[in-house]
């Protein structure tokens, strides 16, 4: 066997470069031939979690395709920072149109490839605001048509590019810069957000999976496989934004992390509209872990610990764990 | 051939005979005809290949015309009225990105209050927004400025809007002559992307331009329109070349020699001003009328030409500018900028309000002695204006003011108070 140098982009419990596998078994981003999508050089905040993402999500998504992939971009950080004219971070053929039509874009190039008999697949990529909120509805027809697109949501949970305000996605209690830390009740009026995996669910696409930056070899597995199906699939990431969660840049994938670990963030996969498979957590953590290094959430243990309100997050994190089977590891499929 | 076909049939079998590659659908009237007469021909196999997309909103349909055209399809889409107004911030997109896109406009009021019936309210909206716009006077034109407006879209790399009368020529069955393929093939070449999403020549499209380039982008725009006021005849006379018949064009003049009034309109109202034109010159009065094929981009030379014996003009149109005048009539002050040729704007049609022959006749007589106002609201009822203006100096509260209106007139019970 010749020997390979490899780049390594991740230690710890998921070494992406592990030189003990063969290289037929390595990750995409320990490849010397991975498509390197988004290139180095763009104007992401240090620490950025989707520029991370989006770097891993269409490096698997080209290594899938064999390099014969379009995207589709929503306005917002990631088309701001990776495309100032006359540069681009793209590899890849690219397009942006509006904030809230990526998934109509990506289906118009996935019905013009299908009309001229090309083999050129497709993704869409938004963040929360572009998918959750103002991007909806093409979203719901894209996977209502059942069209040939992976859409990627890159879930920071609140509108970054224009200054931190909130989304349809913003967790309860969380500060933005329209939901401030004031009044009886400080942050994000209290809900759930906009469930959209599981919205996309309720439209049984061939695939959904949700994922985080905390495990990018689970995110490159879950593209793949997500790229192995026809039709509408969507693929869910979370990725904590530094700026707007008020956390330093070196602590991303902690977050994330804590995110998963916590049960606030449940991190599955389903195939036509059931779950086929969950992350379990190994060791479950209060909720309390993952908000207090948060700024966003600061005003929850400063004066005092806003403990009714921290307790209501703590019920969302153990409905989500008694939903999806978190801690069981016989309802592991 | 030659059939006795329904307005939208024409266009629908005619846009067919032109091969578009992606049609998005949503319906809105008076659209509908058009899309279900596509729908059933990518159906039926008669037009393929094609994907014909049913989308959830006209956003999307615009959209998706985006995506297909990025990737190199021709692409094709028809709407009206809300429906436009809808997509507008795509519409502006595909112009933006230089997407040859053709859309059928079957034009229609915007409310509120909610109608449907013709005016050309939606498209003047769109002024600005960098499509050619093409008005078709009869159906027949209507289904010829299709395959015109593919071929132009595609030479300039610019998206066109087929403008038509929504009912009156949507819905209107008369003779339309509808091209054979061969013809039609010949005159209009696949299509040729001049930027493509092709990932063995990966391309960024629609990146973000700040102030050092956005201007000259939006001169580039500007100057693309203007190269299409001079292919626009040029195509025309290639198409009548080709197919035996005149349609389009920048400007139609009718009965303008020696013309001493020009009546100026767009849309299927030129045939009623032409009847009316052909009585009083009968009548020894020397009236013609001219044809506005094209509004944007907005033909200042030819108008200019074509009014250079003039003494004076009315222009017909069926939008208001509220609160300023006139749409298509500001332009065409602009087109006859120094010289002294006095013009009126007669506000006509609003909402399907019939435009009459007996109507635009008293129009014409007032215009030519004189006496017509600046500003002219066509068979406008003063007394239900009247009755309004004076409900509400009485009170400040009186409620709304079409449902007063309809009360006045006597199409909603009086018990709605």
């Amino acid at each position: 066997m010749s020997y390979t140098p490899i780049k390594f982009h991740q230690t710890g419990t998921h070494t992406l470069g592990n030189r003990l596998l063969a290289p037929e078994d390595r990750t995409v981003q320990s490849s010397l031939d991975r498509a390197n999508a988004l290139s180095c050089g763009h104007r992401a905040c240090q620490g950025c979690g989707e520029a991370l993402g989006a770097r891993y999500a269409v490096d698997a998504a080209m290594a899938a395709a064999g390099r014969d992939l379009v995207a589709a971009n929503a306005t917002g950080c990631l088309e701001v920072f990776s495309t100032p004219y006359p540069e681009t971070s793209w590899q890849l053929p690219w397009i942006h149109s509006l904030f809230g039509n990526a998934a109509a874009v990506a289906t118009g190039i996935a019905a013009a490839m299908k009309v001229k008999g090309r083999s050129t697949r497709v993704i869409a990529q938004g963040g929360d605001g572009g998918t959750t909120d103002i991007g909806f509805g093409c979203l719901s027809g894209m996977f209502e048509r059942d069209d040939d697109v992976l859409y990627v949501c890159y879930d920071n949970e609140a509108y970054m590019n224009t200054g931190v305000q909130r989304s349809s996605a913003t967790p309860p209690a969380a500060r933005t810069a329209t939901t401030v830390a004031a009044g009886p009740e400080p942050g994000n009026r209290f809900g759930q957000g906009k469930d959209v995996p599981r919205i996309a669910l309720a439209h049984e696409i061939p695939y959904v999976a949700t994922a985080t930056v905390a495990n990018l070899r689970d995110l490159e597995a879950k593209v793949e496989k997500a790229m192995g199906f026809r039709g509408a699939r969507y693929v869910h990431v979370l990725v904590p934004c530094p700026l707007g969660w008020g956390t330093p840049s070196d602590q991303t994938i902690r977050i994330a992390r804590l995110a998963v670990e916590t049960g606030l963030f449940p991190v599955f996969e389903a195939e036509h509209g059931e779950i086929t498979g969950t992350l379990k957590i190994r060791e479950k953590r209060p909720v309390e872990d993952y908000l207090r290094p948060q700024k966003r959430f600061a005003h929850l243990f400063s004066p005092e610990p806003a403990t009714a309100t921290i307790a209501r997050l703590q019920a969302i994190a153990d409905r989500n764990v008694a939903r999806y089977g978190l801690l069981d590891p016989a309802a592991e499929v | 051939m030659l059939r006795q076909i329904e307005g939208s049939r024409a266009v629908a079998e005619t846009v067919a005979l032109c091969r578009p590659e992606v049609i998005c659908a949503y319906p809105i009237s008076p659209q509908t005809h058009i899309v279900e007469g596509l729908g059933e021909l990518v159906k039926t196999g008669a037009l393929a290949p094609c994907e014909f997309v049913n989308v959830e909103s006209e956003f999307a349909a615009m959209s998706v015309a985006i995506g297909a055209s990025a990737a190199g399809a021709r692409a094709y889409t028809a709407t009206a009225s809300q429906g436009l107004l809808f997509m507008v911030e795509a519409v502006y997109n595909a112009s933006g990105l230089g997407l040859p896109i053709v859309m059928t406009v079957a034009n229609r009021a915007i409310g509120a209050p909610i109608n449907i019936w013709n005016d050309h309210t939606d498209s003047m909206s769109q002024r600005d927004c960098g499509w050619i716009q093409l008005f078709a006077e009869t159906n027949q034109e209507a289904a010829d400025l299709h395959v015109q407006a593919f071929r132009l879209a595609e030479e300039l790399s610019l998206p066109v809007m087929v403008c038509m009368d929504g009912f009156i020529l949507t819905h209107a069955f008369e003779r339309v002559d509808i091209p054979d393929q061969a013809t039609v093939d010949a005159f209009l070449p696949p299509f040729e992307p001049r930027q493509v999403l092709d990932p063995a020549d990966p391309v960024t499209i629609g990146a973000m331009v700040g102030p050092e380039a956005f201007m000259e982008v939006r001169y580039l725009a500007h100057h693309r329109q203007t190269e299409a006021l001079a292919r626009i005849p040029e195509i025309a006379a290639e198409f009548a070349a080709a197919f035996g018949r005149e349609s389009g064009g920048l400007v139609r003049p009718y009965r303008l020699d020696d013309a001493e009034t020009v009546v100026i309109a767009l849309g299927s109202v030129l045939g009623t001003i032409k009847d009316v034109v052909d009585e009083m010159r009968a009548e020894g009065r020397r009236i013609g009328a001219l044809g506005i094929g094209s509004f944007r981009p907005f033909p200042h030379a030819a108008i200019r030409a074509a009014l250079a014996g003039a003494k004076r003009y009315v222009v017909v149109e069926k939008s208001l500018a509220v609160g300023g005048g006139g749409v298509v009539a500001t332009d065409v002050r602009m087109a006859l900028d120094g010289a002294a040729i006095p013009g009126i704007t007669a506000v006509a049609g609003l909402g399907g309000r019939a435009i009459t022959k007996a109507s635009l006749r008293r129009l014409f007589e007032a215009v030519i002695v004189g006496t017509a106002e600046p500003l002219t609201f066509l068979d406008l009822d003063r007394g239900i204006v009247e009755r309004e203006l004076a409900r509400m100096r009485e009170k400040r509260r009186s409620g709304p003011i079409a449902e007063n209106i309809l009360r006045d007139v006597g199409a909603v019970a009086a018990r709605i108070v």
